[in-house]
């Protein structure tokens, strides 16, 4: 009965397995001659492999995971070829983190790899775990300016050859162009800058009291004054920082943003500063200029297209500037006179925006975690 | 493509990549504080970020730690190999874990290609092939296996075993008079009540395998829970549900941790309108894809309120096996489809793709139900035929069948 039972039991539960089998995540990014890429790998898997578990209790800690980042990243990578041209381009870790999938913890390790030249075909080859489990899978993801690609990797298909398409410096322009929008538009700190500044536009101060513009032109010449000035500013900062002529600590940048729309928000309650607010929105877009630069690095800038990426990324995040105001400032215009506004959105806003601006400031300036930013 | 055409479609992508990047941006803002799944530092050292289910103290740990010790000295001592896969399949089946399936596989490697391995060898990798579902594959080796060794039960059993999951009912009869004279008794009743009990005679397979149980009274739980389970599905194929709860109940009264006992309990259950049993049965199971489809199922029926996350949990496996091109739970997915997402026609599409390998009846149900959800007949044509052929008695794949005889062509 026993070999029976085990046949017809084991048959049952192949169709009943609780788990997944053994995956990992590869992304790849190419810009250029250099490849960048994040590798998910199973915290259990790398434990079959080399062992991770040091206190032998069955419980796999961040601190024993920790102490083994360098025999992982010596396994996998000796585990992963990437070949451009013939030559290889040697990949080394740059960070180490941790993600959680639908079936349990993995190691997350980031690397750079330079290739010696542009990269036009991407030879990959992976054997990672093929001796232990020949079921594994390696699922990549392969991003090329604009496209993305993906591949599933096993011992029967070990190399890979991805050609890449030439990208051309138009695309590349709108592609940094999106990006400066997205990044305006999920940039709440930008956006409400901009609003603190603009919010009094339709408004005149008079006596101590602010009452509402009696003619559009005058709140029109207004913002285009904060909005140029502040584009202006932050055009020479993100210049300077994206061509590495400047560099600022990211924690200090960012914290003197959120300064800066404390200060605006709170010049609307409190009014200092008036009829020259162009000056502020230039002093402050000095300061925002090198957080946009610091998206831009993030987003790796490419070797060749230097100049285009800049450009682009700079006039993406202006259209996405204009889109705000054209659709802000009529709206307050229309509003301006009513009780409303002046009361409710005006100094009840601006408080707000004091508030929020100003968790920012002590999360970033502690780098704590308050509310997420 | 000219210069100006290439540019003409750059900026249009540029400007539908926008409106994209609008919605995109207002989801956000409007999400904004919900957390978004993206790596991180752990807080401290002492996070616990997976917890093995074999802990390195356990016996079986010891034990595999030692075989493997045994066959780094000697990866071609095929007698350390065999035990070594043998202590994996059984993790597999334990565990719910298919990466012991690799495992075992890796320790075959030295004869995995061999045309010529030696008995033991073949038997193993046709265990190996069809987890992966290469019955064909497993067949070939379990045929020149019994061939050289006509006396191996093992080989035996899986040929009935895969004859079964493909529907081919005269090859199973054929394995199973085999066994007839080298398993125990109860082993050979039970191979022939298992092919009877699906192909018409589920009365006569009860007395018989009921009888063989009695008869025998040294069996092991795990054992006697394989026959009750069979036994229930008998009865419920005789339209007895007094009787088929009977055998579910001393079947779970055993203690033993049966995945596939469970499966069936809890689908009774269910057939029987009565979810909040299978809610209170199933509620700790949510890691076993299996049972969590059954859970999620009866949270459906009862509107619950941990529905909608089980359904999101199932929806990320099934997409997590998609992506490394797996093809295993295409049953289950396709029931998923039908009840849990309403979209009837992928349901069928991955019916019939189940079809094409798995043929066991409930198989053809899901088969059979998702046709009828759409009201194609022809759709599911070859589960007709096979109830047809097979004369299977279970009186709900009848009724389905009756309501899809009668749609109009």
């Amino acid at each position: 009965m026993r070999a029976l039972l085990a046949a017809f039991l084991a048959l049952a539960v192949s169709s009943a397995l609780a788990h997944k089998p053994s995956d990992s995540y590869l992304a790849i990014r190419v810009e250029g001659a250099n490849v960048s890429g994040q590798w998910d790998i199973a915290v259990r898997d790398l434990d079959f492999a080399i062992g991770l578990d040091d206190s032998g209790d069955g419980d796999i800690t961040w601190g024993e995971v920790k102490a083994h980042h360098t025999d992982i990243a010596a396994y996998a990578l000796a585990r992963l070829k990437l070949r451009s041209g013939g030559a290889d381009c040697s990949a080394r870790p740059t960070e180490f983190l941790v993600d959680d999938h639908s079936d349990g913890a993995y190691s997350v390790m980031r690397f750079a790899a330079s290739c010696p030249g542009e990269v036009t075909t991407l030879d990959i080859g992976y054997s990672l775990f093929a001796d232990l489990d020949p079921q594994h899978k390696g699922l990549l993801r392969l991003e090329h300016g604009p496209a993305t690609r993906t591949a599933i990797f096993s011992p029967e298909r070990a190399t890979q050859s991805f050609e890449l398409a030439k990208i051309s410096a138009l695309t590349q322009f709108f592609d940094y162009g999106r990006e400066g929008v997205w990044h305006i538009w999920i940039g709440f700190d930008h956006i409400l800058f901009l609003l603190s500044l603009l919010l009094p536009a339709v408004l005149v101060l008079e006596g101590g009291r602010w009452q509402a513009v009696v003619r559009f032109a005058p709140a029109f010449w207004e913002a285009f004054k904060i909005v140029t000035s502040f584009t202006v500013a932050h055009s020479i900062t993100l210049s300077l920082a994206a061509l590495s002529v400047i560099s600022l600590p990211s924690r200090l940048v960012e914290s003197a943003i959120a300064i800066s729309v404390v200060l605006a928000a709170l010049n609307n309650v409190f009014p200092v500063v008036h009829g020259r607010r162009w000056m502020v929105a230039f002093a402050f877009g000095l300061i925002h200029g090198f957080g946009f630069a610091s998206v831009l690095k993030d987003l790796g800038l490419p070797q060749g297209a230097l100049l285009v990426a800049l450009v682009g990324f700079n006039l993406g995040v202006e259209v996405g500037q204009l889109a705000i105001v054209s659709l802000f400032l009529p709206v307050t215009y229309w509003l301006r006179a009513s009780w409303f506004y002046r009361r409710l959105v005006f100094i009840g806003g601006s408080l707000a925006i004091v508030a929020i601006a100003g968790i920012w400031l002590v999360e970033r300036a502690f780098n704590l975690k308050i509310i997420s930013a | 493509m000219s210069r100006s055409a290439t540019a003409t479609r750059t900026i249009r992508t540029f400007i539908i990549g926008t409106f994209i990047d609008i919605a995109r941006a207002l989801t956000i803002a409007s999400f904004a504080a919900a957390a978004q799944a993206a790596p991180y530092v752990p807080k401290n050292d002492a996070a616990v970020l997976e917890r093995l289910a074999v802990r390195p103290g356990d016996p079986v740990a010891r034990e595999l730690r030692r075989l493997r010790a045994e066959l780094s000295l000697d990866p071609r001592d095929l007698d350390v190999a065999l035990r070594l896969a043998e202590r994996y399949f059984e993790l597999a089946g334990a565990e719910g874990d298919p990466r012991y399936t690799g495992y075992a596989q890796a320790v075959l490697k030295p004869w995995w290609d061999l045309p010529d391995a030696p008995i033991g060898a073949r038997v193993m990798r046709a265990i190996v092939k069809q987890y992966s579902h290469d019955f064909s594959g497993a067949l070939r080796d379990l045929e020149a296996a019994t061939r050289e060794d006509p006396e191996n039960a093992l080989a035996w059993s899986w040929r009935a075993a895969i004859h079964m999951v493909q529907a081919d009912y005269d090859a199973a009869r054929a394995d199973c008079e085999v066994l007839r004279a080298i398993e125990t008794e109860l082993g050979a009743v039970a191979c022939m009540a298992y092919v009877d009990g699906t192909t018409g005679k589920a009365a006569a397979a009860h007395r018989a395998l009921s009888a063989a149980l009695a008869r025998d009274a040294g069996v092991s739980s795990a054992v006697k829970a394989w026959v009750l389970t069979r036994l229930a599905e008998m009865s419920l194929r005789q339209g007895d549900a007094k009787k088929t709860e009977e055998s579910f109940r001393s079947a779970l009264a055993l203690g033993v941790r049966d995945q596939f006992l469970l499966a069936a309990w809890a689908d009774f259950l269910l057939d029987q309108r009565r979810p909040a049993e299978v809610v209170a049965l199933l509620r700790n199971w949510v890691p076993s894809d299996v049972l969590l489809l059954r859970l999620a199922l009866a949270e459906k029926v009862l509107d619950a309120p941990a529905a909608k996350e089980h359904i999101q949990a199932l929806e990320a496996r099934f997409d997590a096996a998609a992506l490394r091109g797996d093809k295993l739970h295409l049953q289950e997915e396709a029931r998923f489809n039908l009840y849990l997402l309403g979209q009837k026609e992928k349901a069928l599409a991955l019916a019939q793709e189940n079809w094409k390998s798995q043929r066991e009846p409930r198989d053809a149900r899901i088969l059979l139900e998702a046709a009828l959800a759409v009201s194609n007949r022809s759709a599911a044509k070859e589960a007709l035929d096979w109830l047809e052929r097979s004369g299977h008695e279970d009186p709900r794949l009848r009724q389905t069948a009756e309501k899809l005889n009668a749609l109009k062509p």
